[in-house]
């Protein structure tokens, strides 16, 4: 069926696309390395080299085609792999760091933005692979700068593995000291999902096929200007316009996909529903709250707000696209958003705010600046909080935090094009080492007797 | 037919229309649908195209006429038409 043109449809797309920053953010390839095994690390790299650069030959070339043709910014391509923890596993050498440079020297090859995967899933414990991957982390992100890493440390079936959380606090620590910048590819979850298009925690989970495309979609600043002819207006009405919102911008993405997926011959995975702002101004999930009525994001009130966006942007997008997967809701990265910054700095947010906003938005505590000085016990046990609020809720949560080196509160860090800029914000004194010390496993959560 | 969208947008001046169009016809694209409002003192046109005919690849072409566009101050975009039959059609 061909299009009848309305002009003023036509205009709506056009402006959403130059004034409100519509655009999808992000078309992953995910590829599956578990045929790269080998016996050393240098040939696992050369494997793994050859792969990528073989299966994502193409993805920047169409992307930018499709760009092109459809007028609708594609501002990221990205590739995610297999949990490299795996395909290393076979490898005499305890260093993975040669793998991670393979990975960022076949990013680079094909012209792609980040590269996801530098992985371990240890929710229940560590093979010795594993804790070989979360060793090469600060290396091996001090030395490559596409290479994006995760390590998931529980979930809501295996409980909380408290040996990881203690580990991971060691880790990011060790990684900031060697460079902040680090900390910005290096993500801690709980319930990870396997299909998530978006950095730093995309990776390619064992139950996915050889090669897929999913595709992550953007559009804060579209539901934010939508919302202002809202005014006044129950809620009821707000709910139903970021559906509607929500809806459309779904439908760019689904179309972006199945192009991508067509162009590539490459199955289509999944739409990532995710509300996902950048600095700029007008783009921006702390707006869309103010918006919604709150003085500042981070007073009272935020948690509901957040609720309800979060939700009607899944009943809005769902319709919209046929296979729905990855993270999708509405992110809060504190660096990225123009407003959370904003709220952040004049002291309206305070960690413990977010910390509750991530019960109920799609990740976590997210790009999240913290003092040079935080211990790496005190790391753990915000790492812990956050694992905690995702297995007890059957939800993907996720811990992003960069101790700046050097700085404390109310200074800022700069991270530059789309991670922003964060003021550092203030922890709790009080220590939890002897918590994060005992190490062990929380058990896994009951599933009746819910109140 | 291949189709697509041309939407032009500018300060209100005389001659726009006669531009473009003689910029399309140049290139052998046929107009199917032609649309033209003022908003404020905005001029807006939007077209429906066929680019059958048109020898030029589709990323030359968009560059081309925003080029032409550019020298008159004129905003010319040209997208295929699904995007929009997507986000607006169930």
């Amino acid at each position: 069926m061909s299009y009848l043109m309305n002009s003023s449809e036509i205009l709506q797309t056009i402006q959403m696309i130059d004034q409100q920053h519509l655009d999808v953010r992000t078309v992953t390839m995910g590829i599956s390395l578990l045929d790269c095994a080998a016996s050393s690390a240098a040939s696992c790299a050369e494997k793994v080299y050859e792969k990528i650069c073989r299966k994502a030959e193409n993805l920047v070339s169409e992307s930018r085609s499709i760009e092109q043709e459809y007028g609708i910014p594609i501002v990221n391509k990205r590739v995610s792999v297999t949990p490299i923890s795996l395909v290393a596993a076979s490898c005499d050498d305890k260093d993975y760091a040669p793998i991670a440079k393979a990975m960022d020297r076949a990013a680079k090859t094909v012209g792609i933005d980040f590269i996801g995967g530098f992985s371990a899933l240890a929710q229940k414990g560590f093979t010795e692979s594993d804790l070989c991957l979360v060793r090469s982390i600060p290396g091996s992100l001090a030395e490559t700068h596409l290479v994006c890493s995760s390590v998931n440390v529980g979930s809501t079936r295996a409980g909380i593995n408290m040996d990881a959380v203690a580990l991971m606090g060691k880790v990011i620590r060790e990684t900031a000291e060697l460079d902040p910048m680090g900390c910005a590819k290096l993500v801690v979850f709980c319930n990870a999902v396997e299909d998530n298009p978006f950095m730093a925690g995309a990776f390619h989970g064992v139950g996915e096929p050889e090669c897929v495309i999913n595709v992550g979609v953007s559009g804060p600043g579209v539901v934010a200007h939508a919302l202002k002819s809202c005014k006044g207006e129950k809620i009821d009405v707000v709910a139903e316009t970021i559906k509607r919102t929500a809806f459309k911008i779904t439908r760019m993405g689904q179309l972006v996909a199945q192009e991508a997926s067509r162009r590539l011959h490459v199955p289509f995975g999944v739409v990532d529903l995710s509300l996902a702002p950048t600095p700029a101004i007008g783009d921006s999930v702390a707006e869309i709250l103010e918006l919604i009525g709150l003085e500042r994001c981070g007073t009272h009130g935020t948690t509901a707000a957040l609720a309800l966006l979060n939700d009607a942007v899944k009943k809005g997008g769902v319709m919209a696209s046929s296979h729905v997967g990855g993270l999708s809701g509405a992110f809060i990265p504190v660096s990225e958003d123009a407003g959370m910054i904003r709220a952040a700095e004049e002291g309206a947010l305070s960690i413990d705010k977010l910390e509750a906003m991530t019960c109920v938005c799609s990740v976590g505590l997210d790009m999240i600046a913290v003092p040079g000085d935080t211990s790496a016990e005190t790391l753990s046990a915000i790492i812990a909080d956050e694992a905690a609020i995702g297995m007890i809720n059957n939800k993907t949560t996720a811990v992003r935090l960069i101790p700046a080196i050097g700085k404390t509160v109310g200074e800022r860090i700069d991270f530059g094009g789309l991670l922003g800029s964060a003021p550092v914000m203030p922890l709790h004194s009080g220590s939890a080492s002897a918590f994060i010390e005992r190490g062990g496993r929380i058990p896994a959560p009951l599933h009746s007797l819910k109140n | 037919m291949k189709k697509a969208i041309v939407s032009v947008f500018a300060k209100d001046a005389r001659g726009i229309t006669a531009y473009v169009t003689a910029l399309l016809a140049e290139r052998d694209i046929n107009i199917l649908d032609i649309s033209q409002t003022l908003m404020q003192e905005y001029f807006a046109m939007i077209m429906l195209v066929d680019l059958e005919a048109c020898p030029l690849p589709f990323h030359e072409l968009a560059e081309w006429l925003k080029e032409k566009g550019a020298l008159r101050a004129l905003d010319i975009h040209i997208q295929r038409e699904e995007i929009f039959e997507a986000m607006h059609r169930i």
